[in-house]
């Protein structure tokens, strides 16, 4: 059963074994989101198959849409020849997403967790995908004069930040950080972490911070300090495994 | 005389023996530049349908057949030739409509939606060295046979002519769809496996014509 409420994201691959594992590895930044492996053919060789294609979209859905994400081209045309035999009002609520499969998987998955929308789920994926910059950088890359202004608005004393150690034994690896970027996603203000935003899940992970890493989350929004408040206790807290 | 369901039938069973017999030579193509699946998945998909010619009711269209067959490759197939061949068929299908007898312009008809389905679900363009390059000169030639007056027979056997000329004509390209595209400058040197098969699939439907006629 599809968990109600949540977009449902689907792996389809060649190997029933890479479809299975993303499931695995994707459930434990997203336990409760549906989440369906369409791996192999129907008698377990490698290809793809319009059935379990079919019957892992159905699975997905829960009225909120489902983000499909294939790996080499055969699985992309099987995963549209599936859609071209959805009813209409289902085939408008499922997206298939051009990223990486392992990286855009995992963002789609926390995503859903959170509960966004299909829209967030699919720029969730998209954001892994290759060329892009992870989040965090290209965002700074970008906006270089507003990182100009956020210490202008920090010495101004506009903005709140605090600076903690991270005390857990991964740091921020993947189940921590889906949770920084869970709760992080909570908040309406911009808040970052060493100056990538803390909603971005590969901009996190990507900062590769370890035990021992001092880590500055701040954010300039004058409504923000509850939200760095909240975000600095949890990574105080060690995630509950310190 | 136009083709009706005694040649559409003819044509799937056809197709399932020269698939077979051609079986190991398409593995040998698509191991060359692809990942040697073509032979095996063709086989095993037109293996599926033909218990399933049997249940057609009284009345069956060669339309409904194309249909069975689409769906059948779709679900059985497993590599890229599933989605590809079944959405040729389903198209194909649609474009014979309810017709119980399919003359020359009816089979270019068909054709042409057969190629449309797989442009639209591969993407691939004349010169990518995919089946599209055996498929676009052959409904090229069954549109000009049918132009010309010829029967349905001689639009099939000008469209069989035109496809294996397009799938030998592949050898020297370069892939820019499919697997084979990973490959790069050295796909060059080998004929591409969909582009054979599309040819031997459309030399079945001729044969299968100059059977019924013959009859």
């Amino acid at each position: 059963m599809a968990t109600a409420g949540k977009v449902g994201v689907v792996f389809v691959s060649h190997s029933q074994q890479i479809a299975a594992g993303l499931v695995d590895l994707a459930r434990q930044m997203a336990p409760t989101a549906t989440l369906a492996a369409a791996g192999g053919t129907d008698d377990g060789r490698i290809g793809t198959s319009f059935d379990l294609v079919s019957s892992a979209i159905a699975h997905a859905d829960a009225g909120e849409g489902v983000a499909v994400l294939c790996d080499l081209g055969s699985a992309i045309l099987t995963a549209e020849t599936a859609l071209d035999f959805l009813d209409d009002e289902v085939r408008e609520r499922v997206r298939i997403v051009d990223a990486p499969l392992v990286e855009g998987g995992v963002a789609a998955a926390v995503s859903a967790e959170s509960g966004d929308g299909l829209d967030a789920v699919v720029a969730a994926a998209e954001s892994a995908r290759a060329g892009a910059e992870p989040v965090g950088a290209a965002a700074e890359a970008t906006v270089g004069t507003d990182a100009a202004t956020t210490d202008a608005a920090a010495a101004s004393g506009s903005g709140y930040s605090r600076s903690i150690t991270l005390v857990n034994a991964d740091g921020l690896h993947a189940r921590p950080a889906a949770e920084l970027v869970k709760l992080a996603s909570g908040f309406t203000q911009k808040i970052t972490v060493n100056g990538t935003d803390a909603k971005s899940l590969l901009g996190i992970m990507s900062l590769g911070l370890t035990k021992g890493a001092v880590v500055e989350i701040a954010s300039t929004d004058p409504d923000g300090r509850e939200a760095v408040d909240a975000i600095a206790e949890l990574a105080e807290s060690g995630f509950g495994e310190a | 005389m136009g083709l009706d369901i005694t040649w559409a039938v003819d044509w799937v069973r056809r197709s399932a023996q020269v698939v077979s017999d051609h079986r190991i030579e398409l593995i040998t193509l698509d191991r060359e530049i692809g990942d040697g699946d073509h032979g095996e998945n063709m086989d095993r998909g037109f293996q599926a349908v033909l218990p399933k010619l049997d249940d057609l009711h009284a009345g069956s269209t060669p339309g409904d057949v194309l249909k069975l067959v689409a769906t059948t490759l779709i679900s059985t197939v497993g590599g890229a030739a599933g989605p590809l061949y079944g959405t040729a068929y389903l198209k194909a299908a649609v474009a014979a409509g309810d017709s119980v007898s399919l003359d020359a312009e009816a089979i270019a008809g068909i054709l042409t939606a057969a190629r449309d389905g797989i442009v639209l679900r591969g993407k691939a363009e004349p010169g990518d060295k995919t089946m599209v390059d055996a498929w676009t000169p052959a409904v090229d030639a069954a549109t000009a046979a049918a132009a010309d007056g010829a029967d349905a027979l001689g639009a099939l056997q000008a469209a069989a002519s035109a496809a294996w000329e397009g799938a030998a004509a592949t050898e020297p390209l370069v892939a820019r769809k499919g697997r084979a595209s990973y490959l790069g400058e050295r796909s060059a040197g080998h004929r591409d496996p969909g582009a054979e098969s599309s040819a031997l699939l459309l030399q079945a439907a001729a044969d299968a014509a100059a059977a019924s006629a013959g009859a």
